[in-house]
């Protein structure tokens, strides 16, 4: 998984609470077979008009020109709730997402986020109304340093924010669930080894039909 | 030492290390996978550069989305094909064992492991698939596992888990002629409710029990994850052992031997403590029928279909009218008067030979309903099918007017061309009769092989013990 250390970007301000999954990804989009390449359809009931791929809203923030290759989301209250489907994160991240900055976020989205390496950084309402009006009329740039748990915007002003030390040390190096387990790589391989000579009938030899 | 039930055991046996907070990294012997619940785990681990912990642990059929018609024919549906195209993609790729569509070991994932010894008493077994509960038929530790679990398992061969806390189900007595283990099943699910299991894991244990065959343990494990628990198990037995004996990846010579004297410890110990117990009378039990939209709206075949006037509480009253308003059924409406438009018998709850030999007993000579539209007979795998065929079982149902498939899920949840239409009505040997489970707006009965082929027969659900045909 991508480290995240520093990001600058300009904020993509979303100005909607309870922004649900199924928002985010709506269901037709879940018998996909890959995470990759759902980014194109992130906020497809907002971001297209009549479902048509070729005709994008221009009212939709998604679609604005001088937002295009921006990578941290501006949000407001209880993002991310609705059903724990984990194509909303696989889409946030496939369309270049790395961050977002909200009142807060829903529990099992929050999750699925930290395992996808996208950080989401929660600020006091006042703080989020203040960037929602320094970002509304033209693009606000921001500085994120995960280390130092800060953030800076364009206009001046500086935000220190809180974040599990686990979920930060998962960001910073880069590591997902598998790698954790993987520190464990010795003791595994040392159950395992016990394991087949004990109980050999449970290894066995592949077949390739 | 403390004594200890036999999910103890089999969690000690897999702990490799555990945490502060009490998750605990789990060894996994054996992973089964399928179609659709298996490719983003492929492609996250193809994202990351990873190659799979240990291959030969792993074993992939084809199941969910095959068609049950004419396999040379391919499939129509394109996201179907496209998802099995995957799997086959992904095991070459990887190197995984896959019985392919085309290959007779193909079947439902839960009835393949088993009958090729792939799932062996003591073993965790997971897959990325709820019925996982079924192996624990054989004393092994099988759950349910998330596509993310699945990567995960694939890359490490472990598990993050928590213990559940320890449930039994003692059932007294022996089950009646005509009564089965499907029966049995319901009626615990009817008594303890679908919530009755969450947070434990279950042992299925007494005389009832033991009296069951291996297959009817599976059917009635099959169902532990509707009691709302993530596994359930028996303790194995000389009739587990007898059934794993020369199967082609069960263990042989010395082997055999260790392997049996080994599995003779897995059992609750005589003063093992339960967090909770519950019993139940298998001699007292009829044949089971669901009236509503949840495993545990389940009634005796001679009952009537409940008024919600008459329900506990107010959640259950409004939950008994809007399924009686699904359902399309009146209450007080004698169970035995509902008439069926459709049969289907299969899933892996019951498509095992013992299932389809007990549904054939009742058709023999006969011929279905005029008023039945379809009767689908999808045997549970490739070897179930050439076994019925020898048997001349797939003879008895054409005769009947039934249609004889293919292996696969089919019509348990209609992810394939198998289904529904709206307001029909089907007596199914699956295990959930949730809202569209079997076709948008379809209604479900969950029933035993041989009561839904005897509501094909007579058009309507009938009991076995008075009905002769
Ligand atoms: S038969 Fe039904 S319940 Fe069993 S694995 Fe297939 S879809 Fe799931």
């Amino acid at each position: 998984m991508q480290a995240f250390t520093t990001l600058d970007s300009a904020v993509i301000p979303l100005d909607r609470a309870n922004v649900d999954t199924d928002a985010i990804i709506p269901k037709q989009f879940l018998k996909t077979i890959e995470r990759q390449g759902l980014g194109q359809f992130l906020f497809f009931d907002w971001r297209y008009r009549d479902g048509d791929l070729s005709d994008p809203n221009p009212d939709f923030v998604l679609n604005r020109v001088d937002l295009q290759g921006a990578q941290v989301l501006l949000a407001q209250q209880n993002f991310g709730c609705g059903s724990s489907r984990e194509h909303a994160p696989w889409a946030l991240a496939d369309y270049g997402i790395r961050a977002a900055i909200a009142p807060s976020f829903a529990d099992i989205f929050a999750n699925n986020c930290v395992q996808n390496g996208i950080l989401l950084i929660t600020l006091q309402q006042e703080t989020i109304d203040t960037l929602f009006l320094a970002a509304r009329a033209a693009p606000l740039q921001v500085h994120i340093d995960l280390a130092a748990q800060e953030l800076h915007s364009a206009d001046g002003q500086h935000y220190s924010f809180d974040i599990a030390p686990g979920a930060k040390h998962k960001l910073l190096n880069g590591l997902d669930d598998i790698q954790m387990t993987l520190a464990h790589a010795d003791a595994i391989r040392a159950f395992e080894a016990e394991r087949r000579r004990q109980m050999p009938w449970l290894f066995r030899e592949v077949q390739h039909g | 030492m403390t004594a200890q039930t036999l999910y103890d055991k089999l969690w000690e046996q897999h702990r490799i290390l555990s945490e502060e907070d009490g998750r605990t990294l789990l060894y996994i012997d054996r992973h089964l996978l399928h179609e659709v619940t298996s490719p983003q785990a492929f492609s996250g681990l193809r994202a990351a550069g990873r190659k799979l912990w240990r291959v030969d642990a792993n074993i992939a059929t084809a199941d969910h989305n095959v068609p049950t018609t004419d396999r040379a024919a391919g499939i129509a549906d394109a996201t179907s094909r496209l998802q099995v195209e995957t799997l086959d993609r992904n095991c070459a790729e990887f190197g995984v064992e896959e019985y392919g569509m085309l290959d007779r070991r193909q079947g439902i994932v839960h009835v393949i492991a088993p009958e090729q010894g792939l799932t062996l008493p003591g073993m965790t077994v997971v897959c990325g698939d709820s019925h996982t509960a079924t192996h624990g038929a054989l004393g092994a530790l099988a759950f349910g596992i998330g596509t993310t679990e699945v990567e995960h398992v694939l890359a490490t061969q472990c598990l993050w888990a928590r213990k559940s806390k320890n449930m039994r189900v003692w059932v007294d007595g022996t089950l009646p002629q005509g009564v089965t283990a499907k029966d049995l099943v319901l009626a615990i699910i009817g008594q303890i409710g679908t919530a009755g299991g969450t947070g434990h894991a279950i042992e299925f244990a007494g005389p009832g029990i033991e009296a069951l065959s291996v297959e009817g343990r599976m059917t009635v494990c099959n169902m532990a994850i509707e009691a709302g628990a993530r596994s359930g198990m028996v303790a194995p037995d000389a009739k587990t052992f007898a059934y794993l004996q020369g199967r082609p990846h069960a263990p042989q010579g010395d082997d055999w031997e260790r392997a049996v004297a080994f599995w003779q410890t897995l059992h609750s110990d005589s003063d093992a403590q339960f967090d909770r117990e519950i019993r139940i009378d298998a001699s007292q039990l009829l044949p089971q029928v669901t009236w509503g939209t949840s495993p545990e709206m389940v009634l005796s075949v001679d009952a009537k279909v409940p008024d919600p006037a008459a329900a506990p509480d107010p959640v259950r009253r409004e939950a008994w009218t809007r399924a009686l308003e699904y359902m399309g059924l009146q209450a007080g409406t004698p169970i035995s008067e509902i008439a069926v438009d459709k049969v289907f018998i299969g899933s892996c709850t019951n498509a095992r030979i013992e299932d389809l030999r007990a549904a054939a007993e009742i058709v023999r000579g006969k011929r279905k309903a005029d008023s039945v539209k379809a009767v689908l007979v999808v045997p549970g795998s490739g070897l179930v099918k050439a076994q019925a065929e020898a048997e001349g079982l797939d003879e008895i149902f054409r005769q009947a007017g039934f249609e004889w498939r293919e292996p696969g899920c089919s019509m348990c949840l209609a992810m394939n061309a198998d289904r529904l239409e709206p307001g029909e009505r089907c007596a199914a040997t699956s295990n959930r009769n949730f809202e569209g489970r079997q076709g948008a707006g379809g209604r479900t009965h969950l029933v035993s092989p041989a009561m839904a082929a005897a509501a094909a027969i007579a058009g309507h659900f009938v009991d076995l013990r008075r009905w002769h045909g």
